[in-house]
């Protein structure tokens, strides 16, 4: 049994500071949802709204269509995964697992079956009577997701259960929670930080900052066609140039930035209806770093410019050259590995151009930070 | 040795070795060994000491059991009753004690504000700056006959004749509760911050009653610091002097008391000595017991 989530005009106030203003999102029933934003930006705070941990200040969390004012997190149908995991040390890995049907009146033995069907759904057959401490960090990991799901939530809530986890076990994690969930066939919804692990995991991500949600999208969307400067920053790179609009000429849009014209596609706003600018806005137009390619000739075409390499970073599969524009914008242009790099040393003038199709014209706005 | 030398240096690590030598050697070891040696002799006039009637002699212990010789009684009902009292009654603070200071502890580690919290640690040490005697004659005007709580009482019109909370014991119980208060809240205090909030929101959200998570997470987690606590106060219960001579009814006896007077009145030290051994090797097998039953070790103890 999976539920649907609706926060309606969801704010949350601590004294005069909001850390979560006017959200409003509609999960779908058996959905994996992510919220993706930066740490203090309200995401753990609205995540503790759905979980019954705190009351919004004003506006309402549905569960089913059902308001859950009032309604404490031990009754709610929801589950929630602690960063931390919170395990209880002193208990067997079986007597966590099986807490919530303790809680519940069930005798010894319905319990101890359920924790072993737990346990074989998240691959940890025979692990029972170990305590918490005797696992590694990836079977913890797994512990606290068959705890949650042994009350047979309608929603599991992740409060970034993977931060702690080294690279390697999270991508290998990252797969197997996406394996669960449409196992499982409830809604999850996640907390990160990482867009690696939101991109990677969810049907949709709505991406936060500073307590507002500033776009809901999947993650095509929320990458290709981001709606603020700071969805198109935070979420993957992106080289930002600023400018004022000399002409629109349908979605089209020719920007004036520096000394050059450039020429981009016109962003879609929250209203999916692509903005509408008109000459002399001030604008930013994004192209990211892979959507750069390198010139062979000097000879100025459109979206062409010249810049200088200052420094060349090696990433394994990637190669992240930075440079300066001679408009004195810094780039950031990303190439597989593989590619020929050796015209571009330090110093070096290049010439570089992009498509207008994968450049974003957007109404100016804070980026994210680095 | 030699490391430790090498690392603090000769100045410090002789000052560490004399002071911890000394603390160990001089105020525990010989004392204990002295009572326990005197505990074994017979009482004689300074004169005779070390003469041929010095024997190691089990009177005192004797003493304690049967009573004096010329007693017609079989045992020492007295001396008994009143031990047994001492230890029941301090039993009876300890759990009394636990049951207050657990709330306590757990408001001040886990629920209170960082500011509350530290007024409400300053509030409970304020009072202890003063003297155990001062403060049990401050308790025992608070329940006196014409005291503020019997004034109060009736002039509510709870009751209608003064309750005599001296000669019922209430008094004793209180100041004896009261006196060892912080030995109790601070290792509670100690064992219940070190618990993960986590854990108490986790339980929750599983579905946990309040009281299911402390018995099922709480308690087990502070184990340690309750055996600790708990300890301490049953020793130092048992052990009380001041508290009971001030606010014992006439016809309650400390067993404290009667060490007091074996030493002090009745100048008989090979008998006091009998006696406080009497109450060391008891209360402190009990507490081993206890911590035997509850399967809690020294070392977690006294951590």
């Amino acid at each position: 049994m999976s539920a649907e989530v609706e926060l309606q005009n969801v704010s949350i106030a601590f004294g005069n500071f909001y850390a979560a203003k006017n959200v409003n999102v509609k999960i779908g029933a058996g959905e994996f949802f992510s919220f993706l934003g930066p740490s203090g930006c309200g995401k753990t705070t609205l995540l503790r709204a759905v979980s019954g941990f705190l009351e919004p200040s004003q506006g309402k969390v549905l569960i089913d269509g059902q308001d859950m004012s009032g309604i404490g997190p031990n009754k709610r149908p929801t589950s929630l995964i602690f960063q931390n995991l919170a395990l209880f040390p002193l208990m067997s890995v079986a007597d966590n697992i099986a807490f919530s049907l303790e809680v519940r009146g069930h005798d010894k033995t319905s319990r101890r079956k359920r924790a072993d069907e737990l346990l074989d759904l998240v691959a940890l057959n025979g692990q029972g009577d170990k305590k918490v401490h005797e696992l590694s960090g990836g079977q913890k990991q797994r512990v606290a997701i068959a705890r949650a799901l042994a009350v047979e939530p309608k929603v599991l809530l992740l409060d970034e259960p993977l931060s702690a986890l080294d690279l390697k076990l999270r991508q290998k994690m990252r797969t197997e929670l996406r394996a669960i969930q449409q196992r499982v066939g409830i809604t999850f919804i996640y907390i990160t930080h990482d867009q690696g692990e939101a991109l990677t995991m969810s049907d949709r991500v709505g991406v936060m900052n500073d307590g507002e949600l500033e776009q809901v999208g999947s993650c095509y969307d929320v990458y290709e066609a981001p709606c603020t400067p700071f969805v198109a920053t935070f979420v993957g790179e992106n080289n930002a140039f600023y400018g004022k609009v000399e002409k629109v000429e349908g979605g089209k849009v020719k920007v004036q930035t520096g000394g050059s014209s450039f020429i981009g596609q016109a962003g879609l706003g929250l209203d999916k209806k692509n903005y509408k600018f008109k000459a002399g806005d001030e604008v930013i137009m994004f192209v990211r770093p892979e959507a750069i390619s390198l010139k062979g000739n000097s000879k100025r075409t459109q979206n062409s410019f010249s810049a200088e390499v200052k420094t060349i970073e090696f990433e394994g599969n990637l190669k992240n050259i930075f440079l300066r524009s001679a408009e004195d914008v810094d780039i950031r242009f990303s190439v597989s590995s593989s590619s020929d790099t050796s015209g571009m040393e330090p110093s070096k003038n290049v010439y570089l151009s992009f498509s207008q199709d994968n450049a974003v014209v957007l109404p100016t706005g804070a980026l994210a930070l680095d | 040795m030699n490391s430790f030398y090498k690392k603090n240096g000769p100045v410090i690590a002789t000052l560490f070795l004399v002071a911890i030598i000394f603390w160990l050697v001089f105020l525990i070891v010989i004392p204990q060994l002295y009572m326990l040696d005197l505990s074994f002799r017979p009482n004689l006039p300074p004169l005779l000491r070390g003469g041929p009637d010095d024997v190691y002699t089990l009177t005192h212990y004797k003493h304690f059991l049967y009573g004096s010789e010329t007693s017609k009684d079989a045992y020492n009902y007295v001396d008994i009753g009143v031990f047994l009292d001492t230890i029941i009654t301090a039993v009876l603070v300890t759990i009394i004690n636990l049951c207050f200071c657990y709330p306590i502890a757990f408001y001040i580690a886990k629920l209170a504000t960082p500011n509350t919290a530290r007024l409400l640690v300053l509030a409970l040490v304020i009072p202890f700056w003063i003297n155990e005697l001062l403060r049990s004659f401050a308790i025992r005007i608070l329940f006196a006959g014409e005291g503020v709580i019997n004034n109060i009482l009736l002039e509510l019109g709870l009751i209608s004749t003064a309750v005599n909370f001296i000669a019922l014991d209430i008094a004793l119980y209180t100041g004896l509760t009261y006196a060892y208060i912080l030995l109790m809240i601070f290792p509670l205090y100690n064992a219940l911050e070190t618990l993960d909030t986590n854990q108490l929101e986790a339980a929750k959200d599983l579905g946990s009653s309040t009281v299911r998570t402390h018995w099922r997470i709480v308690i087990p987690h502070a184990k340690a610091g309750i055996a600790s606590g708990s300890t301490m106060v049953f020793m130092l219960t048992a052990g009380a002097l001041a508290t009971p001579v001030v606010l014992s009814s006439p016809n309650t006896y400390w067993f404290t008391q009667l060490i007091y007077q074996w030493f002090n009145m009745n100048d008989n030290w090979s008998r006091g000595s009998a006696y406080s051994i009497i109450l060391l090797v008891v209360s402190v097998t009990f507490v081993l017991l206890m911590m035997r039953l509850f399967k809690v070790t020294i070392g977690e103890v006294v951590r």
